[in-house]
């Protein structure tokens, strides 16, 4: 018989869900996407995918040395972030630049406003749009991005995003755009492979389906009722980068409401900025746009959509 | 015709935790346990503490009186052993001086031979009876039922809700009750809502029991049910459905509010068990002296149900186990909602329902909230535990008021939910008891 016992508060179980856990999730849901990025962009976008995920490992490392700060590398969460920029990035982008890129998003977007959690942008958007902002040249020009390898060969020639092209001859047909036989940045061009891993976090009930189905449902909504042209619709929904933004960078936990009500409305905000971005702005995309203002409001959202506590009287 | 009469649950909270149901102890039939000794607690329950009305020396029975107080919210006390009084002393386990009445068993467990049935005609007879029985909710809040019976003028109790959920993994206990005492229970339930005039019945059971469903349901179809008012009602197995709250929301549709009790809303809530005993006492004058009680946890290599007289100490009932000798917690109650036992010597009170022994378990290291928001959308009473966390962490006791962490029903769900695996329910407990002091 033991003398001394363990004294702890209730609960004492616990469900097996790990932050980390979920990260991993993210990631296997984007390992199609990311294969089949580096397939048909070749070894640059492999350059530029490593290059992120392995500085935004780098950076957080580093932080937490110099700060003397627990090491936090061990959640994932860096890794998601690292990857999910790579995968946002044109596949010509120089290699400095993703580093940069990584930069803003561990070092200033992340853990100078309190690390994990504490972020009110998600980081890996708020440093696309640095390097939109710096490297405008590297990062938008028709020249930084590419025709995939598998329809003309090995050499790999520069192309425009789609979203550029439409009405154009060279506006790829929508079964490339599912598919992802078009150029693009690196991980956002097959909306079948975003759809799976979207798929797959749903049912391991990583992510809620609400922000994205609202979020590429107003973007679908909104562009057939200002086109009446089911072409069109599917044109624009499926290409650019809405797929990603709205199944893996909408859905981060810390920049998005919490309540269902609110995610409704996130995911409804963010279609409607990104469609008037896309209709009059000057920015060819506007999706990282339209998730980064949501972002800011998210805190705003969850207040007012909180829901009432069972039992309480009512007020007056 | 079954599916008719079997009833899904009128308003539903939106939550539902799917928890490990472990009830390996459900099928055995319950084992009698005769200690050598008990050491009854002269506090088991909320209200004034009893005042012993034997003495050092004394000899008493199953069922002798040995405690009581004159205050209202009390319920007197009663020897679980038939023996000889040796000491009456005064321990501090949790920081509270707590009497307690030593009695050494003679191992004859001779019941009181002045214990005779108890003649219920009217209400008035009926909130005696549940008063001298010594009475108290039994489902692990411990509130004394004679009070629960006789609410204020100006409510009228309507609805009995019979609690047989049992929602906390490993537990078993009110299912055994079920099943072994169906006579008791049935007979209890009936003179209640006769004595008391009720609209209804509403007999709760989460899913997960089916043979606790086909025996309730005889219950629920019994002849004397002319005007079919006694009902069964199908929970789904998710937790925490036997919350007292959640109950009578499921059961009833109505919300109870902050501050009130059951009565207030006509509801009265009551666990199988205390039926049981409750009819037990009628039939025959034993008040409530024994407790069945569920063994278990991942330490415990035999596993059971216990009939344990009041008192007894848990080191006594451990030594007759079978017990992997690496355990380093044991619990009273579930493990969701169950409290740690600070000392092997701490006894089986009137509301243990079940002592599970367990094992080391994996360090759990708090991250960094990531806002997934699981702890607001678990919480059944619409709470928001992460920020009562914040404000905690900030020293924002301002905000605990606002945050409504007075409803916290301390069921554990947000820190069972939370992939951080940080001690939400812990804190809302910290946050609820500033709010007090500050009142």
């Amino acid at each position: 018989m033991k003398d001394s016992l363990v004294v702890s508060s209730s609960p004492h179980i616990r469900h097996r869900d790990t932050t980390s856990g979920i990260m991993l999730d993210v990631i296997i849901a984007l390992i199609p996407a990311t294969v089949y990025g580096i397939i048909i962009f070749g070894i640059s976008a492999a350059a530029v995918v490593c290059t992120c995920v392995l500085s935004a490992i780098v950076f957080e490392f580093l932080w937490n040395i110099i700060l003397k700060k627990p090491q936090s590398v061990g959640d994932f969460s860096a890794i998601v972030t690292g990857l999910l920029l790579g995968l946002n990035l044109p596949p010509k982008t120089p290699l400095f630049v993703a580093a940069i890129g990584s930069f803003a998003a561990i070092i200033v977007v992340k853990q100078m406003f309190g690390g994990l959690g504490y972020n009110f942008v998600n980081p890996a958007i708020g440093a696309r749009i640095v390097l939109l902002v710096s490297f405008p040249t590297a990062m938008a020009s028709a020249g930084s991005y590419l025709e995939p390898i598998s329809k003309l060969g090995v050499d790999t020639v520069s192309s425009a995003t789609p979203l550029m092209l439409y009405g154009k001859e060279a506006a790829p047909s929508l079964k490339s755009l599912f598919f992802g036989m078009n150029s693009g940045a690196i991980g956002e061009t097959s909306a079948f492979l975003l759809l799976l891993g979207g798929i797959y976090l749903v049912l391991r009930k990583v992510i809620n389906p609400i922000i994205p189905v609202s979020f590429i449902g107003t973007v679908a909504v909104m562009t057939y009722l200002f086109s009446f042209n089911i072409n069109e619709t599917l044109y624009f929904v499926l290409s650019g980068g809405l797929f990603l933004g709205a199944i893996f960078m909408a859905t981060d936990y810390v920049t998005s409401p919490t309540t269902n009500l609110g995610k409704l409305v996130f995911g409804i905000g963010c279609g409607l900025i990104t469609f008037v971005i896309r209709k009059w702005g000057n920015l060819p995309e506007g999706v990282s746009y339209s998730i980064i203002l949501m972002n800011i409001l998210a805190p705003q959202i969850d207040k007012l959509t909180r829901r009432k506590p069972f039992g309480l009287p009512k007020e007056g | 015709m079954e599916k008719e009469r079997i009833l899904s649950p009128v308003k539903k909270i939106g939550t539902a935790i799917k928890l490990p149901h472990s009830k390996t102890t459900a099928e055995t039939e319950t084992v009698r346990f005769n200690p050598k000794k008990v050491s009854i607690p002269m506090s088991m329950n909320i209200g004034a503490p009893c005042t012993p009305c034997v003495e050092v020396g004394s000899k008493v029975f199953v069922g002798t009186k040995i405690a009581f107080s004159d205050a209202f919210v009390s319920a007197p006390i009663h020897s679980s052993v038939s023996g000889t009084v040796t000491a009456i002393t005064s321990r501090d386990i949790t920081g509270n001086k707590i009497d307690y009445i030593e009695i050494e068993s003679d191992m004859q467990n001779e019941p009181d031979p002045n214990l005779k049935p108890f003649e219920v005609k009217t209400k008035e007879d009926l909130i005696s009876a549940a008063k001298e029985c010594g009475l108290v909710g039994l489902g692990g809040a411990g509130f004394p039922t004679h009070i629960k019976l006789n609410p204020p003028k100006e409510t009228k109790l309507d609805t009995l809700v019979v609690n047989a959920a049992e929602c906390e993994p490993f537990l078993t206990a009110d299912y055994r009750e079920c099943m072994e005492k169906y006579n008791d229970v049935l007979e209890g339930i009936y003179l209640i809502k006769d004595i008391l005039e009720l609209e209804q019945v509403v007999i709760c059971v989460e899913s997960n029991k089916p043979k606790a469903i086909k025996k309730l349901f005889e219950m629920a179809s019994d002849k004397r049910d002319k005007y079919d008012k006694v009902k069964l009602m199908r929970l789904p197995s998710s937790y925490p459905q036997g919350a007292e709250k959640v109950l009578i929301y499921s059961a009833t549709g109505r919300v109870l509010p902050l501050g009130k009790l059951p009565g207030d809303i006509g509801c009265l809530v009551m666990n199988v068990t205390s039926i049981g005993t409750l009819y037990r006492f009628i039939k025959s004058g034993m008040p409530l002296t024994h407790k069945r009680v569920t063994v278990d946890g991942d330490a415990v290599l035999t596993p059971k149900n216990l009939l344990i007289p009041i008192g007894t100490e848990i080191s006594e009932i451990l030594d007759t186990l079978e017990i992997a000798e690496t355990y380093e917690k044991i619990l009273t109650g579930g493990p969701m909602m169950g409290t740690c036992v600070v000392d092997k010597s701490a006894v089986v009170e009137k509301r243990t329902n079940g002592i599970l022994v367990l094992n080391p378990q994996k360090p759990i290291t708090a991250t960094p909230c990531i806002r997934c928001g699981r702890c607001a959308r678990n919480c059944p009473l619409g709470l928001t535990p992460a920020k009562v966390e914040a404000a905690n962490r900030v020293g924002n006791s301002d905000a605990y008021a606002e945050l409504n962490v007075n409803l916290c029903m301390e069921c554990g769900s947000c820190s069972y939910v939370c992939p951080a695996k940080r001690p939400l329910t812990q804190i809302m407990r910290v946050a609820k008891a500033e709010l007090r002091r500050k009142k």
